[in-house]
């Protein structure tokens, strides 16, 4: 049906009947990449935003909240994301060399480590689960005496706790003002976690869930890799499934602090 | 117009004319500029009606045009911003010694309660001459206090108080609206209220069935509640002393100074440990959900009154709660550098 | 293509992208974007129908004062269907995704829009939406009001508010693509010689609208996606009771919610600017403002989203603030109607219906815009907001502005759509009578709302009633005006006269191909030599290959 007047340059198979050439296509598809890739930096922005507003509004609870969760697992994920975005890369150079056999290699490495990611996040979810922190009525053993958990959630005792044994250790260390909160007082601010929980898992599901879009993607780059589309001549799905796999890596470096460690420094301030 | 269609409400309250005025300046702006558009239109196209004889006249434009019509009417929109800004400014101050009443929003009710303890329900009764602030608070959802005859309105909030303020300077009856839409009945939300010369008013007040003050019905709260176990006036207490607390600075565990107004009360009884007082240990369990906001109301009204009966002063320094008379100055200049601050609000008095 | 063949009676062209590929499957996985277009065109239009019957049963509502026709319940699921139906079903995609679709491709000289599948997935996503919300009112209706204000609506209502916005959320993300596709092939596939400052008005506009539909949507995506996981789960980010901010939801609702009215207005401008030089046969003047003042717009519109809130408990600095930038954002739009006007000077103006559409937008825009600057001030909003003057202010800038000049729009890219003319006694007619029936309708809402008239009461007090059978008449007539266009621009389609390649003599692209365009737009890529608008060597067209 193309009936493309171009000719500067032989007529390539992937290049579609709108653009003129394959510089044109290749140009069009990657600043459409970027372009979508800002829509998501606002979506991640908007709640960005409102998790650090609602940080600083109950910054002891978010403080307990954020020490509960594993920043080993956390640190993990993070290692093996950025040995993720290096597969990547490498599956892309490899694309750019239409060496067929490495693109698929280094693929189905990435997404190895894309699927280990899931599953570290599976089991900190399945933590989460077992401690009662998830937020809200309805999933299992929520804060607020479902399932398993009963009206008072005692295993909210552990952030309460959390909160009493970060005084006490400010208190150690001189910080003469620092008062250690009885048990009541401990357990209010510990309720306002489940906002902390909130985001925890609204971030991370949110950014969980751009990680399975980015696996379809690249089981769907990997067939087209296996069938050897790729080569110095185009590449750019590739490329643009690279694009969108360090996107959502950078999205994990800020969430790592943001959630894991910005609030973990010891001393109670 | 027949007169039983009037294009302005009454004018009863002392901002209205102000914002009438302003009101009237924009619709004179509005016109000017809407006419000189439709004119210049209606002449062009008359003027330069399509004709086998001429051809247009191709012109690019001009920029001394352009920063013509940016500039004036850039020029004209700073003079509302400034008119509307000082208005506003007026509308978001209420006077000091302003009478205190209580407006809870529910859905979909008004309950207005004075501090004599008289409490109205979808009705406000209020005197003329003087300067009313209520403070509003909603149950449940959002809802928005509208009385256009004042020309005022305040969105009644589920978490914190607001406030509105007027001086109703007309004898009548007047709407009075949920102007923020609050669910099914959100258009029966509505009520009267009524301004009453002020001798009418005293008559009123007097007539109504009040089981006693708003303040003596805090106090029984307070007893009841327990409060005063912790919160007295020695120097072993558990908790600060709360007599002249009300619209004093404090200062908190965390050296953060803050001033004890309606929603500082209400927070602190509601979630205790949200800001703990200089001294003082974290140990006060909380009321969410036991004292209603109506209960709220009163033993917030009760504190106020507390530290008008005892006045005791407040350089005599029992507990932490308070701070020397001397230290107050220091801490309202640094009060004033902190943004966001509102300065120490005036306890009201008694009517 | 540079062809004067305006002295013959004109044919239709053999082979076009109408009557390339017959049948359903042509359609409905169709990747062209002019049918794309005319997909979003018919269900727009569907959509508009149906909020045009919530809003017809409102106004039988108002007639009387005393809620005689629906119990109040009812009358709320009908203006939050009507609200969200228009808002997110008609005026969000109603200009960018049907003129727009259909003309920036050739006005830029481009084959098609960069994506072509995304931007058959973006329809498929428009049309999941709206049937979602055609389930939500079937299960009942939803009585949030189309804000969605939280508390109210994550806890409250017992109302099937989660399939609703659902539906939102896909129009939302329909809406991202359509702006994406529209800033790469902005961007990337204009043709050799179509440099910035050579683009139409049109795509300026629309792209600037496309900057807000990428940056903002996502953030009312989210914004949206909290509060139905509040509602589902309770988890409190919006609660009260449980530590949450229901004013923050305010905040990340206008984010998104202002600037989208943004969306909604410029194409409408970029509209208004391609039929008044048009119809003035002459540039259009101070073509640099009328440009970067749709950028301007686009900017400054992400700045004022707190305007919705001065009486919801903000502090009084950002109300200043707020109030500041607000009265900033209307410069642009004033610069716009100034230039418009002045291009008609000394110009050669015809009153065909696309021009009298445009000529209403200027008026109607010029009082909606103005009108928002009551609402800008702030001593003035504090008795003005939530009442009907900001219902008649943003129905002057939505019906009189928006709709007018969709229109508008609509009738002067007919014979390019279609390759036949309107009827131009019936629409001058309906033209006349859409603009005696908006202003009866919506004019003596302002009074109302200054007496104090509340927004979104089922009842109103007895005094009120004038304006409000004023209105609901003013409402019939309008009706009547929408009706018109509907039948004999079906009619045309068999019936109107065959229009040529130009009938109306424009500049720009999109004249130069045949009408309708065949499926790939040109029969051979256009070269771009000289500006926009280049009127007044009529007989010429300004592309020469």
């Amino acid at each position: 049906m193309s009936t493309s007047q171009s000719t500067t340059t032989e007529h390539h198979p992937a290049l579609v009947h709108q653009f003129d050439d394959m510089a044109q296509q290749r140009e069009a598809s990657t600043f459409g990449m970027w372009v979508f890739l800002l829509t998501e930096i606002m979506m991640f922005g908007a709640m960005f935003a409102a998790y650090l507003i609602y940080r600083i509004m109950y910054y002891p609870a978010f403080v307990a909240g954020s020490t509960s969760i594993s920043v080993a697992w956390g640190f993990t994920n993070t290692l093996v994301l950025l040995g993720s975005s290096f597969t990547m890369a490498m599956a892309v150079w490899s694309a750019q060399k239409g060496i067929r056999k490495q693109q698929m290699v280094w693929l189905v490495l990435t997404m190895i480590l894309g699927s280990v990611f899931l599953g570290v996040k599976a089991k900190e979810y399945y933590d989460k689960y077992d401690e009662c922190h998830i937020p809200g009525h309805f999933i299992g053993k929520g804060f607020n005496a479902w399932g398993g958990c009963e009206v008072n959630n005692p295993k909210l005792g552990n952030i309460a706790e959390e909160i009493q044994a970060r005084a006490r250790n400010a208190q150690a260390k001189g910080y003469k003002d620092v008062v250690v909160p009885s048990d009541v007082a401990a357990e209010q601010t510990a309720r306002q976690a489940e906002i902390f929980f909130s985001f925890y898992f609204a971030l991370t599901g949110l950014h969980a869930f751009h990680m399975c879009i980015g696996l379809g993607l690249l089981t769907w780059l990997l067939i087209r890799a296996a069938h050897g589309q790729f080569g110095p001549q185009y590449y750019t799905p590739m490329e643009l499934g690279g694009l969108y796999w360090h996107f959502v890596d950078i999205v994990w470096i800020f969430l790592f602090p943001l959630l894991y460690l910005i609030s973990r420094h010891s001393g109670a301030h | 117009m027949q007169p039983n269609v009037p294009l302005f409400p009454e004018q009863a309250s002392s901002v209205a004319a102000h914002v009438d005025n302003f009101y009237l300046f924009l619709v004179l702006i509005t016109t000017f500029f809407s006419l000189l558009i439709a004119l210049l239109i209606l002449f062009f196209i008359i003027k330069y009606r399509k004709t086998p004889e001429r051809q247009a006249v191709q012109i690019h434009g001009s920029t001394l045009l352009e920063i013509v019509w940016t500039v004036i009417p850039l020029g004209i929109s700073m003079v509302m911003f400034v008119w509307g800004a000082v208005l506003y400014y007026h509308l978001q101050r209420p006077p000091a010694g302003a009478m205190e009443i209580y407006a809870v929003g529910k859905q979909w009710m008004w309950k207005f309660q004075h501090p004599g303890g008289q409490r109205e329900i979808n009705a406000l009764h209020v005197p003329t001459g003087r300067p009313i602030r209520v403070t509003l608070i909603s149950q449940d959802v959002i809802h928005d206090l509208f009385v256009p005859a004042f020309r005022v309105k305040m969105d009644v909030l589920p978490n914190r108080y607001t406030y509105v303020w007027f001086t109703p300077t007309q004898v009548g009856t007047y709407h009075l609206f949920c102007s923020q839409y609050c669910g099914t009945n959100h258009s029966g939300m509505v009520g009267e209220v009524t301004v009453m010369k002020p001798q009418d008013y005293a008559e009123w007040l007097a007539s109504g069935k009040a089981e006693g003050s708003l303040a003596s019905q805090g106090e029984k709260l307070f007893q009841e509640f327990g409060c005063i176990t912790c919160h007295r006036p020695d120097s072993g207490a558990r908790g600060p002393n709360l007599q002249g607390l009300y619209g004093r600075p404090v200062r908190l565990t965390d050296n953060r100074v803050v001033i004890a107004d309606d929603n500082y009360i209400r927070e602190s009884i509601l979630q205790p440990n949200a800001k703990i007082v200089n001294g003082f240990q974290p140990i006060m369990p909380t009321f969410q959900g036991v004292i209603s906001e109506e209960g709220l109301i009163q033993i917030t009204e009760y504190l106020k009154h507390l530290g008008e009966q005892e006045s005791q002063p407040l350089n005599n320094r029992t507990t932490p709660t308070q701070l020397r008379d001397t230290e107050v100055p220091s801490i309202q200049q640094e009060l004033e550098k902190q943004p966001g601050n509102k300065p120490a609000q005036q306890p009201g008095k008694k009517p | 293509m540079s062809t004067a063949v305006i002295t013959r009676k004109p044919v239709m062209p053999e082979k076009h992208y109408l009557n390339d590929n017959y049948g359903i499957r042509s359609w409905l996985l169709t990747k062209d974007h002019k049918r794309i277009a005319v997909l979003y065109l018919v269900s727009i239009s569907f959509f508009f129908l149906i909020g045009g019957f919530y809003a017809s049963m409102i106004r039988l509502q108002l007639l009387t004062p005393t809620a005689e026709l629906f119990q109040p319940d009812t009358y709320n699921k009908l203006f939050t269907m009507h609200g969200v139906n228009m808002v997110f079903f008609f005026l969000i995609p109603s200009i960018p995704a049907t003129i727009g679709n259909f003309l920036i491709p050739l006005m830029v000289g481009a084959k098609d829009l960069a994506f072509p599948k995304i931007n058959l997935l973006s329809w498929y996503l428009y049309m999941a939406g709206g049937c979602f919300s055609l389930a939500a009112l079937f299960s009942g209706g939803v009585d949030t009001g189309w804000t969605f204000y939280t508390p109210l609506s994550s806890g409250f209502v017992h109302t099937p508010v989660v399939i609703l916005v659902f539906g939102v959320l896909l129009a939302g993300f329909s809406s991202i693509f359509t702006g994406l596709n529209f800033i790469v092939t902005v961007h990337r596939m204009r043709a050799p010689g179509l440099t910035w400052g050579r683009l139409p008005l049109f795509v300026w506009s629309n792209y600037a609208a496309a900057l807000i539909m990428i940056l903002g949507t996502p953030v009312v995506a989210i914004t949206l996606s909290l509060m139905i996981l509040e509602r589902g789960f309770h988890i409190g980010i919006f609660d009260p009771k449980l530590g949450g901010d229901p004013v923050l939801f305010q905040h990340m609702f206008w984010f998104y919610s202002h600037p989208a009215v943004y969306i909604m207005i410029l194409p409408g401008m970029g509209v208004i600017s391609e039929l008044v030089p048009c119809f003035s046969r002459k540039r259009v003047f101070g073509y640099t403002f009328v440009a970067f003042s749709s950028i301007a717009i686009a900017v400054f519109g992400f700045v004022v989203w707190a305007h919705h809130m001065f009486v919801a408990g903000i502090s009084l600095y950002s109300a200043l603030v707020f109030s500041l930038l607000s009265f900033a954002v209307a410069i642009p739009s004033a610069v716009k109607i100034f230039n418009w006007t002045a291009t008609m000077y000394k110009g050669s103006v015809s009153l065909e219906t696309p021009m009298l559409y445009a000529l209403a937008f200027m008026g109607l825009f010029t009082i909606g815009g103005l009108t928002g600057l009551f609402l800008a001030s702030l001593g003035l909003d504090v008795h003005i907001h939530d009442t009907y003057f900001v219902v008649a202010h943003f129905h002057y800038v939505m019906v009189g502005g928006m709709v007018t000049a969709y229109m508008g729009g609509l009738h002067f890219w007919w014979p390019k759509i279609t390759g036949r003319m309107y009827p131009e006694g019936a629409a001058k007619l309906s033209a006349l009578i859409v603009f005696i029936g908006f202003n009866l309708t919506f004019f003596p809402q302002f009074i109302l709302g200054y007496l104090g008239m509340p927004r979104r009461y089922a009842a109103y007090p007895p005094e009120f009633q004038v304006f409000n059978v004023l209105s609901s008449a003013g409402a019939s007539i309008l009706a009547v005006g929408f009706i018109l266009p509907a039948i004999y621009f079906l009619w045309s389609l068999k019936y109107g006269e065959v229009a040529g390649d130009n009938p109306w003599k424009a500049t720009g692209l999109e004249w130069t191909t045949t009408s309708p365009p065949p499926t790939h737009n040109f029969h051979e890529t256009p070269v771009v030599t000289t500006g926009p608008y280049h009127y007044g060597v009529d007989e010429e067209v300004p592309v020469v290959h």
